[in-house]
């Protein structure tokens, strides 16, 4: 099913009987939801984008590739950095606004800029029962009523379907660099990424490899980045030397190290100075930390339970690809699982929307 | 503006509530005699004001559970409360309720510089959070102008801001975590010093919710280093539509100042007559405030003037000391008091799309001709939050209904050119009667059934932020 319009999901969502897979553009979806397609790709278009109040609303389904291309042309871009999930995944389609927010997805620089749910400002969404909601607007200072925004922000379709988002922007900064600083153990890489993020030279993006170095972005006007350059090299220096290298961000914010090896793939949410002792006790293959270790991608051995090996961390584990029958999403508290029941009851009281995917 | 009539059922079981209420508080935590329950009978919006049947003032989270449990089972309505700084009337008490006061939870449990985050109790003042972390060179973001005052646990409420947001955002945007009582007493912890939940964005939806869902004890804050420094400019110009012709051009511009405020002509007299910053006599003033290394302060104060100019503007003040940013930023800070002194006012913050701010502004000046009244416009020109203040004789009858139904229709002007009734004071009682205006019945039942999943007997703040006659069906009495 693929409706045109938000009057015409409403119509198949009053009238659905059934479980319902919610899709946008197919490139990012994670979990096993069972059902018939219901595909937002038709409910796409640009509403309002006003460069000067750096705000922009869109239907659901528009290409997040065209709405790039469109913030562009005008200097200016969503400021989380939408990760491409495709490579990871290994799926192929155009990446849609709606699944972007259904996903919360965000990149390098939310450690500077927020996630997506920090720039989301408005929703319009259809649910379980077909009926019509507006929350927030197109403006970026709202506290008017309840913030439904943040609730529909990776509430993975279980809630309604997405059919329209406001977001805040940013301006394209005239420059970015990204320095690198080699030989750190995780350990020390995490250290040193929490005193260049603890600097008042706003860095943007901070990512660790092992074997392949420790990363730093610093983005803005020529003159300040090349300032602060120099102030984070010196402030860095017990680290090391840092050099300038070539952009890894893309990489970073995709996960292109973990592309075309076979094994599950977990992503992490951490207490960044836990970070290293977790990596270190999970025993995976391949290891990616990004956020300053807010964020680690792991790459494991096909069907291992993680979550049980780690036991209690400071954060928690969601499985992102796996063929294996374990929970995609860490299990949650009995009083706060008791909440999203309830939540799930009334926004989806036919359990019709991607149901089972987030418990 | 009305408030339900107090459950009569509810006050007449007053003793056998306040004899258990005392069992499970230490002596000084629950205040029942009238003369007391006195200083709680309102916040900020001082034009509404009702006693509470009692205030309990808890000092751990076991003790707010307790209150809650024994509220929950007497379905006694409860008000929670920070500081009690609400402009929009967000803690006034009503006869029957209960106010719970977190004022005296106010300790930093902990504090990281590594991981970037201060967990405190959250009736510690905003203030009082950079307080405790700049001596290592952190500070935390969101700075409401009550800031001495306030507590985080309002800030959470009401999702405060301030004139730092366009930069750093507000509340929502710095919080990671929470730990909340829910009316039925039960303990949640919700994030933490880590991104994102594992399920729902529960925090999301609790920060801004105005005390409808829980009572917040505990909150795990983002800190953010300190700038290197800010310096400030001031520009007047010829006409409203020019100064926001000119916001509009920074922002396009690729510049992102931490602060953007605008002030028009009745509020640059009033405040230069109060203040003396020695503001220019125009008719349009911009503050517009950058962050950085002197370089880099002075590499965009250079760009800021560029695109200025294109705008000829009738003064220009670049502050090149640290005493000259404290003059320019004198008259935007007196604005309140200056007004205040003038007579009494309301001060609204509906919030507009950019674009529409001459628009407004025109608007607003012939509803103030239409009223007889005066009003001056201040705000937070980067993000469209408005702060217009009505000026009214609060001796003279008829005068505040008639400010009032002035600023009600200011705020329909907000939502009709595509904005919103509050950008970050909250909806409170002050404006729960004009919901209707931006919400559709199925966009405010929707938000309906988030409470009745927390709340589900509605005794938490039950007569705030939505129209009486929508809950009605759903408030206890």
């Amino acid at each position: 099913m693929r409706p045109m319009t938000e009057a015409d999901l409403a119509d198949i969502l009053r009238a659905a009987d059934a479980p319902l897979v919610i899709r946008g553009g197919g490139t990012r979806g994670i979990g096993r939801a069972m059902g018939e397609v219901l595909e937002t790709g038709g409910l796409a278009g640009v509403r309002i984008y006003e460069p000067g109040a750096l705000t922009l609303v869109a239907g659901a389904g528009t290409s997040v590739a065209e709405v790039e291309a469109l913030l562009a042309a005008e200097g200016q871009r969503l400021p989380f950095e939408v990760p491409d999930r495709r490579g990871l995944l290994g799926r192929g389609g155009d990446s849609t606004l709606g699944g972007v927010v259904a996903a919360n997805a965000s990149g390098p620089r939310r450690v500077q800029a927020g996630a997506c749910r920090d720039s989301l400002i408005g929703v319009r969404f259809v649910d379980g029962a077909g009926v019509v909601v507006k929350n927030g607007g197109r403006v970026m200072k709202n506290v008017t009523g309840l913030d439904l925004s943040k609730l529909m922000a990776g509430s993975h379709g279980t809630l309604g379907v997405l059919t329209e988002v406001s977001f805040k922007l940013l301006p394209i900064p005239e420059q970015a660099v990204t320095l690198r600083l080699a030989g750190l153990s995780d350990a020390q890489a995490v250290e040193a990424m929490a005193a260049a993020l603890g600097s008042p030279f706003e860095v943007t993006g901070a990512a660790h490899g092992p074997g392949q170095g420790t990363f730093l972005r610093l983005e803005g006007f020529e003159k300040s980045v090349r300032y602060r350059v120099g102030q984070v090299s010196r402030h860095l220096a017990r680290f090391g030397a840092v050099e300038e290298v070539a952009d890894v961000w893309p990489d970073v914010r995709d996960v292109t190290p973990f592309h075309e090896r076979a094994g599950d793939v977990w992503r992490l949410s951490l207490r960044p100075s836990t970070a290293a002792d977790v990596v270190a006790r999970a025993g995976a293959e391949a290891v990616l930390y990004d956020w300053g270790g807010g964020l680690v991608w792991l790459l494991t051995a096909p069907g291992l339970d993680l979550r049980a090996r780690l036991g209690a961390i400071d954060g928690h584990a969601t499985l992102i690809r796996s063929d294996s029958a374990l929970p995609t999403f860490a299990p949650e508290s009995p009083g706060v699982a008791a909440l999203t029941k309830g939540l799930r009851a009334k926004f989806d009281p036919k359990g019709i929307l991607n149901p089972g995917l987030m418990g | 503006m009305d408030m339900p009539l107090p459950d009569a059922s509810v006050l007449a079981r007053r003793d056998r509530i306040l004899a258990q209420l005392a069992a499970v508080l230490p002596g000084d935590a629950l205040i029942s005699d009238p003369t007391e329950t006195r200083a709680y009978e309102c916040d900020a919006l001082t034009a509404y004001r009702c006693p509470p049947m009692a205030a309990v003032l808890p000092r751990t989270t076991a003790e707010v559970a307790a209150v809650l449990r024994i509220c929950h089972a007497e379905r006694v309505p409860v008000v929670p409360r920070g500081s009690g700084t609400s402009l929009a009337g967000g803690a006034l008490p009503t006869a029957d309720c209960v106010i719970l006061g977190i004022a005296r939870m106010n300790g930093v449990i902990e504090t990281d510089y590594a991981d970037r985050f201060i967990h405190v109790q959250t009736g510690r003042t905003n203030l009082s959070v950079t307080g405790a972390v700049e001596h290592e060179g952190f500070c935390y973001a969101p700075d409401p102008s009550s800031q001495l005052a306030c507590a985080i646990a309002g800030n959470i409420g009401m999702n405060s801001g301030g004139a730092h947001c366009l930069k750093y955002g507000v509340t929502t945007n710095n919080l990671l975590g929470v730990r909340i009582v829910t009316m039925t007493g039960d303990v949640l912890t919700i994030g933490g010093p880590w991104s994102d939940a594992p399920g729902l964005d529960l925090l999301g939806v609790i920060c801004g919710s105005e005390g409808q869902l829980g009572v917040v004890t505990e909150a795990w804050l983002r800190i953010l280093p300190k700038p290197e420094g800010a310096r400030p400019v001031l520009m007047g110009f010829a006409s409203n539509e020019v100064a926001g012709a000119c916001v509009s051009d920074i922002i396009k511009g690729g510049l992102l100042p931490v602060a953007i405020e605008f002030m028009d002509r009745p509020c640059i007299q009033a405040t230069e007559a109060f203040a003396k910053a020695g503001y220019p006599d125009c008719e349009a003033l911009l503050i517009v405030e950058v962050e950085g290394s002197p370089t880099e302060i002075d590499d965009q104060l250079a760009r800021i003037k560029a695109i200025a100019e294109r705008h000829t503007p009738v003064a220009y003040r670049e502050s090149r000391s640290e005493d000259e940013s404290k003059r320019i930023w004198l008259g935007r800070k007196s604005a309140f008091g200056a007004m205040g002194q003038m007579g009494d006012y309301i001060c609204l913050d509906g919030t507009i799309p950019v674009s529409e701010l001459p628009f407004v502004l025109r608007r607003i000046g012939e509803l103030a001709d239409d009223y007889g009244l005066r009003v001056a416009n201040v705000f937070h020109a980067g993000d469209g939050n408005m702060h217009p203040l009505i000026l009214f004789n609060a001796n003279r009858a008829g005068d505040l209904e008639k400010a009032e139904a002035m600023g009600a229709d200011i705020l329909r002007l907000c939502v009709d050119v595509g904005g919103c009734l509050t950008g970050e004071h909250g909806v409170g009682v002050e404006k729960r009667d004009l919901m209707h205006a931006q919400f559709k019945r199925d966009d405010m039942e929707a938000q309906l059934r988030v409470k009745d999943v927390f709340d589900p007997a509605w005794l938490l703040n039950p007569a705030k932020v939505f129209p009486l006659d929508v809950t009605a069906g759903r408030r206890a009495g």
